[in-house]
């Protein structure tokens, strides 16, 4: 192996990625007077958060009634009764000064007439526990994302946060304890290695998108922080709820948000049939994305879909009227005509459910902590690590993540996670010395991939996966599938060992990036299918055909799920916390989920 | 006096060219090279790219050729919506996003593709935008107030707001500001349209306190008035958005409180 020259930087904390959670916390932990550094593979602008559109959920009750408490019952019924309902209490109750601050901030907010932050109605958010439509979806028209992560930039800027843009993280690098105590990394410009070292490090990575052919997600979705994880020997959880987005562009996937359904669009199908009405009588098209995904599939199943081989469905919004799409929803109408070729004033839009989100990821507590099983012990914390945003699983969404909760978890444990690692952290603490062979691991396998000269290109890999991703771990699922799926996901993972990396050079080599990306996403999409073939049951996002009912005696359950390097899963389970933190709500018990 | 030829080392030259056999659609892309790793001159290296078999976008092509012809080309890339800012380049002579870029709506002919105008090449497509972001941060594009924060939202009017329109969309890809030959010339000191534009939606945000200050700092021979209304900004927004415009606001706001 090439020796390669490493270069040490200390910090009290090391924050790996700058979306909406690694920039709150990374200027959260710098206002608490820790020495903070972000390190993130693109600048922070250009991170996924970027793109989200339709909202921020927070129950301030701007535009009607509403309640956090409101917010905390949908979004345990939302997630179908696998989210965690003291982390869920944490964050409905936290959202409201989070949405405060956000605008303090400067995040230019759509505002009513009397001045305050304009809310839209979403998905599954209701008053009342069910019983009316709630307008609770904080809007900068429909760049609520965008107009997020520019204010927090701007904030981390303001906070004079240090940052280590494109830096690719490789690994992370833990002691003999199974302390994790920092990060190595990929310095793209310049073509050399960092070691990061930290009191603790945020994972703050985002999700896993690209393991599939069609996603909304960006290519830089790779899921990088649960790639280490795994490698580190950790468990991963709830993989198998992957959630499909009812409305990306036919072919593109490029994203459409729920928030036109919000002011009013419907959906229709070849028929010019409200299908919704159907299968949701009561929230209709505002019903969670599962259910809405669900039906748009059955009507296609079922000979109704539109277009010339009847595979996608419409979004109506021409009857909102130009002023309102003007004001309200200007992006997606150029997103749309670029597209779509599709003048949304005049035609609807063509869609089809499209991958969107992971609510599974890096098991945490409410903290930020990343925890483990270990013997009897369920919550077991990982010391040194965090993880926030997409990457982890509180788990706050569940098995299906309502819209708007989204950029809410972002803030509120990136929020969290600074508060946490002041209480844990003292300024300028000295850091341990590792063993000399701390590294060895980590480098080894960088520099057999740096060199590597199989005959199977990255690209082709990569799109091996997500055919496969694609075709078995879809909307729907039966065991049949998902056995068919792991055997094919499986040999993939598997040839993996004869990838080539074409580019030799050290700077800026986006070959090996990919490549390095790749193994990331392999690992995870071996642990979504398996996960999902070992789940007999229907909750949330994951619909087995051969299960169609939720099991709640036996599956109440959080999966966990570990793939070694040779691409082997091993399963254990976690409960999912039926308590909450303080008595101001109460736990609700699961029962039959009807919108 | 002046050097009118350019240094050797920055002679293009012509590069490898890599035939589309059997392409029922072909079209020609004829893409900038460089790496600082091989001591080479940069060089244009022509793909032909069989239409029938890509996307619509110039990001697919460029994606179709990497992924299945050539995996060492380089860009940025990202969303590939036209929200992230990451994958503007010169097309055809014209700054934008490759990915919200049609292919067929480029002039016939050859697709040429270039990194940004007069920044430092990183390597291919990707070009050096740190002192781009450092501009950005020099005019501290954060909220300033002195009153007392309130318990809520500060409240500001549907009219106020809508004074941010087309300012707050901007998404930092630079394609304006390595447009500008003002920017080319002096961008050292002069701010250049994007971060003008940045400066100015701080300034007419009426939830912001600190205007004078704001227009103190930009009261400067170079990092306002090298703009020359030249207006090559306006016309390559891929956003659609207004640089020119947003600095002619702010030029007129010094002249106001000098004669007030």
């Amino acid at each position: 192996m090439e020796s390669y020259k490493i270069q040490q930087h200390k910090y009290d904390v090391i924050v790996v990625g700058a979306g909406g959670a690694g920039l709150r916390a990374t200027f959260g932990l710098a206002e608490k007077g820790l020495k903070a550094a972000c390190i993130t593979k693109v600048f922070p602008t250009r991170s996924h958060t970027v793109a989200a559109q339709g909202g921020i959920a927070a129950a301030l009750g701007n535009m009607g009634e509403d309640d956090w408490r409101f917010h905390f019952y949908d979004t345990v019924k939302g997630g179908d009764w696998l989210g965690d309902q003291d982390a869920i209490e944490y964050m409905c109750r936290e959202a409201i000064p989070s949405i405060y601050e956000l605008e303090h901030y400067g995040v230019p907010f759509s505002r009513t007439e009397e001045g305050r932050i304009y809310q839209r109605p979403f998905g599954g958010m209701t008053t009342h526990y069910g019983k009316g439509t709630a307008q609770r979806t904080c809007a900068a028209a429909d760049r609520t994302g965008h107009a997020i992560l520019h204010t927090l930039y701007q904030q981390a800027l303001a906070h004079d946060a240090e940052f280590f843009v494109e830096y690719f993280a490789i690994d992370l690098i833990f002691d003999d304890e199974g302390v994790c105590r920092g990060v190595l990394a990929l310095d793209m410009n310049e073509g050399t290695l960092h070691l990061f070292r930290g009191q603790a490090v945020v994972l703050a990575t985002g999700g896993y998108g690209r393991a599939y052919f069609s996603a909304t997600s960006a290519h830089t979705c790779t899921g990088d922080g649960g790639g280490m994880v795994l490698r580190a020997g950790l468990a991963l959880q709830d993989l198998e709820f992957v959630q499909f987005h009812p409305t990306g562009i036919y072919g593109a996937g490029c994203l459409i948000t729920e928030g036109v359904r919000g002011e009013g669009g419907y959906l229709t199908n070849a028929k010019g049939e409200r299908f919704m009405e159907r299968y949701a009588p009561s929230a209709k098209d505002l019903a969670s994305r599962d259910v809405v995904s669900r039906a748009i599939t059955i009507e296609i199943r079922e000979g109704r879909g539109v277009g010339e081989h009847k595979d996608h469905a419409f979004l109506n919004l021409m009857h909102l009227g130009p002023e309102v799409i003007h004001e309200r929803l200007p992006g997606i109408a150029e997103s749309a005509r670029i597209f779509a070729g599709v003048d949304v004033t005049k035609e609807p839009i063509p869609i089809l459910p499209t991958v969107h989100y992971n609510m599974g990821g890096i098991p945490t507590n409410y903290h930020g902590e990343v925890v483990q099983k270990k013997g009897d012990d369920v919550d077991a914390v990982v010391p040194g690590l965090f993880a926030i945003g997409e990457a982890a699983c509180v788990s706050v969404h569940g098995g299906n993540r309502l819209g708007s909760n989204s950029l809410l978890d972002l803030v509120v444990f990136g929020r969290a996670v600074s508060h946490r690692c002041a209480e844990l952290i003292k300024p300028g603490t000295a850091h341990k010395d590792l063993p000399a062979s701390a590294l060895d691991k980590a480098l080894a396998r960088f520099d057999s991939l740096r060199h590597a000269d199989g005959e199977l290109p990255t690209a082709k890999i990569r799109l091996d996966m997500q055919r496969t991703m694609q075709t078995d771990a879809a909307v729907f699922r039966t065991g049949e599938t998902l056995k068919e799926g792991c055997d094919k996901i499986d040999a993939v993972h598997a040839s993996f060992k004869h990838v080539r990396v074409s580019d030799r050079s050290m700077v800026w080599n986006s070959d090996l990036i990919e490549t390095l990306e790749l193994a990331n996403l392999l690992d995870q999409a071996v642990g979504t299918m398996h996960s999902a073939e070992q789940r007999p049951e229907s909750r949330g996002a994951h619909a087995r055909e051969d299960f169609p009912d939720r099991n709640d005696a036996e599956w109440m359950k959080h999966t966990l799920v570990k793939v070694d390097e040779n691409g082997k899963t091993s399963f254990d389970y976690r409960p999912v916390h039926m308590y909450t933190l303080t008595d101001e709500v109460e736990v609700v018990p699961p029962k039959k989920r009807v919108y | 006096m002046a050097e009118f030829s350019l240094p050797k080392n920055s002679k293009i030259q012509p590069g490898k060219h890599y035939p589309a056999k059997g392409a029922k659609k072909p079209r020609t892309f004829r893409i900038y090279r460089w790496s600082p790793d091989d001591g080479q001159n940069p060089r244009i290296d022509t793909y032909e790219v069989d239409m029938a078999a890509c996307g619509p976008m110039v990001l697919d092509a460029l994606l179709k050729i990497k992924n299945e012809i050539d995996p060492t080309l380089t860009l940025r890339r990202s969303c590939r919506e036209g929200i992230c800012g990451s994958c503007a380049m010169n097309i055809d002579g014209t700054n934008t996003l490759a990915c919200i870029c049609a292919i067929d709506k480029v002039a016939k002919g050859d697709v040429k593709i270039y990194p940004l105008p007069h920044m430092p090449v990183v390597k291919d497509l990707v070009p050096d935008l740190t002192h781009f972001y450092a501009q950005f941060a020099s005019i501290k594009p954060w909220m300033r107030t002195q009153s007392a924060t309130p318990d809520r939202e500060r409240l500001q009017s549907p009219e106020d707001r809508k004074k941010l329109d087309g300012l707050y969309e901007c998404i930092l890809c630079a394609c304006c500001s390595t447009s500008c030959p003002s920017y080319w010339w002096n961008g050292d000191k002069y701010l250049g349209p994007a971060i003008l534009l940045q400066a100015y939606r701080w300034i007419v945000d009426s939830r912001d306190e600190d205007t004078g200050a704001r227009l103190d700092d930009l009261e400067d021979p170079f990092k306002l008035y090298r703009c020359h209304t030249i207006m090559n900004c306006a016309r390559t927004c891929p956003k659609g958005l207004n640089p020119a415009k947003a600095i002619a606001e702010i030029k007129k706001l010094m002249v106001e409180r000098r004669s007030s």
